[in-house]
C-alpha cells in the first residue's frame, strides 16, 4: 500500500495527529505530510491542562510534543488554525473555512473530543469555562485567583484535579455532582470514596446527587442556581461533565459513526483512504475480547497513531497493550491499567488511610483492572498481569507483603 | 547550556544543549531522538523513558525516589545505573552527562 500513497493529511493536531505525523517519518514515509488543527498551535499534552499548566507550573512551550520548528525539520506541513469543514472524498480532498483545500491520498482524522456544553440558561456568561485547551485554561487564570470562589460541575477526573489545584492555590471550592458519589463513570465506589474524602480534608465541599440548574449573574457569573431552589455564591465556574467525540466531519462525509468513528483492527474506516484515530474514533480492543471501544486517554491516542503509522507504511501492527490512565491530584498519584468496567469482585490491598493503596478488579478469576494510588508497583505488576491475561491468587493480590514481583511470576 | 550526550542502543551518539531547569527526558524527546519514548510526558507514569546514567556521573544526578525505584523495577534490562529520564532535573552541575538507552522501552 506504501507506493500508491504520496500524500497524507492529517486532521487534528492534538496527541494523535502529532504522533501519526512522527511516526510515519520515523517508518520511513518519504511523501508529503500535512498537518491541520483548528487550534493555533503545535500539538502538544493536554493532560497537565488541568495540572501544571494550571498552577503555573509548566508553560506553554513545555507542553508541546515537540518544538514547532521540529515539523520543518522532518518536511511536515503544517496548517494550524484552520478548522476543516468537508470531506469530498470522490474528489479525495478537504476543504478548510477559509475555502482552501488540501487533496490526499490517506487522511487521518484525529479531531479528538469538545466539551459537553452544560445544558443551563447562563452557561454562556463569563466565568463559565471548559477545560480542554490551552487556550481554555488562559481563559481561567483571571480568575483563578487566592480567595475566589469556585463551583466545579461534575466530579469527573478533570473537575477534581482542578480542585486540587485550585485549593493548593487558595480558591474557595465547591464540587457539584449529579451523581450521587465522584468518579461515577470511571472508578468503583471503594476508590471513588477515597478521593471523596480526600478532597473534603483538603477543604473542598462536595454537593452530590446535585444538579445545576441555572448560572446566575449580569455582566459575569454571580452564582450556579440548583435544581432545588439554592444557589452557590461563583466567581468562576468549571464544567466537566464529559466530552463529545468531534465526529461531525465523518458523518457529513458518510462514513460509519456510533460512538465515534468506526474503525477495524487497522484504523480504517470503511471508506479504505480515510483512517480515524484516539478519543474520536471507535476501534476493537483487544481489552475487551475484540469488542468495539472509544478510550479518551493519551495511551490510545499514541497506539492509533502506531497502528495507522504502520497501516500507512506497510509494517506489521503493534502489539496492543493494556490500557493506562493517571490522575495527580495533591500528593496522591493515581495510575490505572485496564478497564474496569464488568468487574464483579474488588480487591484492596494496603489501606487507603496510608494514602498508598491498589484496587484490583476481578471478572470472575481474571484480572482486569487495577487503580493504585502512589503504589507504583501495583500498576506495573497489575498491568503485566493483565496483560498476560492472568488469573492471580486473590489471597495473594490482598497481601501487601507479597511483592508483585512474585505474583507475575506464580 | 548544559551539554548532554544520548547514546542510542545501535551506539549512535546524539550530543544536545539542554536547557537547565527541562529534565533529561525533555532534552531527548524535543530533540526527536530516538530511544526515550516517554508516553506519558514526564508524569512518571509510564516508566518508557529508561536510560543508564554513565557510572562517572551517578554521583551528580543522585538517586531515585521510592516513586520512581518502584516503576523501575518492572521495566525491562533494568541495570543497577538505570533512571528514569523524566526525574533527572537538568542543572549546571550535569554539563556532559551522558546516557544510554536500553534496547526497547516495552
Amino acid at each position: 500500500m506504501s507506493g500508491a500513497i504520496g500524500r497524507v493529511l492529517i486532521i487534528g493536531a492534538g496527541q494523535a495527529g502529532g504522533e501519526v505525523a512522527q511516526r510515519l517519518r520515523a517508518n520511513g514515509f518519504e511523501g508529503d505530510i500535512t498537518l491541520c488543527g483548528d487550534e493555533p498551535i503545535p500539538p502538544y499534552q493536554r493532560p497537565p491542562l488541568s495540572k501544571k499548566y494550571l498552577s503555573g507550573e509548566l508553560p506553554l512551550d513545555r507542553l508541546f510534543l515537540r518544538p514547532a520548528e521540529t515539523y520543518e525539520a522532518e518536511h511536515i506541513r503544517t496548517f494550524f488554525g484552520r478548522r476543516a469543514v468537508w470531506i469530498d472524498r470522490t474528489a479525495k480532498r478537504v476543504r478548510f473555512e477559509g475555502a482552501h483545500e488540501l487533496p490526499y491520498d490517506a487522511l487521518v482524522i484525529a479531531t479528538g473530543t469538545r466539551p459537553r456544553p452544560l445544558p443551563a440558561p447562563g452557561a454562556d456568561l463569563p466565568g463559565v469555562h471548559v477545560l480542554r485547551t490551552a487556550a481554555d485554561v488562559d481563559a481561567i487564570r483571571p480568575r483563578f485567583v487566592p480567595g475566589a470562589k469556585m463551583v466545579v460541575i461534575g466530579a469527573g477526573y478533570i473537575g477534581l484535579e482542578a480542585a486540587a489545584v485550585a485549593r493548593q492555590t487558595g480558591l474557595d471550592v465547591t464540587v457539584l455532582e449529579a451523581a450521587p458519589r465522584p468518579l461515577a463513570r470511571v472508578t468503583s465506589p471503594e476508590v471513588a470514596g477515597f478521593f471523596l474524602d480526600a478532597h473534603t480534608a483538603a477543604g473542598v465541599r462536595f454537593m452530590l446527587s446535585a444538579q445545576a440548574a441555572v448560572i446566575k449573574g449580569e455582566t459575569g457569573v454571580r452564582a450556579v442556581g440548583l435544581a432545588d431552589g439554592s444557589e452557590i455564591e461563583a466567581d468562576l465556574v468549571i464544567v466537566g461533565i464529559g466530552v463529545i467525540p468531534e465526529t461531525g466531519l465523518a458523518e457529513k462525509a458518510g462514513l460509519t459513526v456510533q460512538n465515534g468513528i468506526v474503525v477495524d483492527g487497522q484504523g480504517r474506516t470503511d471508506d479504505p483512504s480515510i483512517f480515524a484515530i484516539g478519543d474520536c474514533a471507535s476501534r476493537p480492543l483487544a481489552a475487551v475480547g475484540g469488542r468495539m471501544a472509544r478510550l479518551e486517554s493519551v495511551h490510545n491516542a499514541i497506539e492509533g497513531a502506531k497502528i495507522v503509522a504502520a497501516a500507512i507504511t506497510g509494517k506489521p501492527a503493534p502489539t496492543e497493550e493494556v490500557p493506562w490512565f493517571w490522575s495527580d491530584q495533591y500528593d496522591l498519584k493515581l495510575q490505572i491499567a485496564g478497564l474496569f468496567q464488568g468487574y464483579d469482585r474488588v480487591i484492596l490491598r494496603g489501606d487507603p488511610k496510608d494514602r498508598a493503596f491498589a484496587a484490583f478488579y476481578m471478572q470472575g478469576d481474571r484480572l482486569i483492572a487495577v487503580d493504585a494510588v502512589n503504589r507504583p508497583a501495583e500498576y506495573l505488576g497489575g498491568k503485566a498481569l493483565i496483560q498476560k491475561g492472568a488469573s492471580p491468587d486473590p489471597a495473594k493480590l490482598a497481601d501487601p507483603t507479597v511483592p508483585m514481583k512474585a505474583l507475575l511470576t506464580a | 547550556m548544559p551539554k548532554i550526550t544520548y547514546i542510542e542502543h545501535s551506539g549512535k551518539e546524539h550530543v544536545i544543549d539542554v536547557p537547565a531547569g527541562m529534565s533529561v527526558m525533555e532534552g531527548a524527546v524535543k530533540n526527536a531522538i530516538p530511544g526515550i519514548d516517554a508516553d506519558c510526558g514526564g508524569a512518571c507514569a509510564c516508566a518508557t523513558c529508561h536510560v543508564y546514567v554513565d557510572e562517572a556521573w551517578a554521583g551528580k544526578t543522585g538517586t531515585p525516589s521510592g516513586m520512581e525505584q518502584s516503576m523501575l523495577d518492572f521495566a525491562s534490562e533494568v541495570e543497577p545505573s538505570s533512571r528514569l529520564s523524566c526525574q533527572i532535573k537538568v542543572t549546571v552541575e550535569l554539563d556532559g552527562l551522558v546516557v544510554r538507552m536500553p534496547k526497547s522501552q516495552h
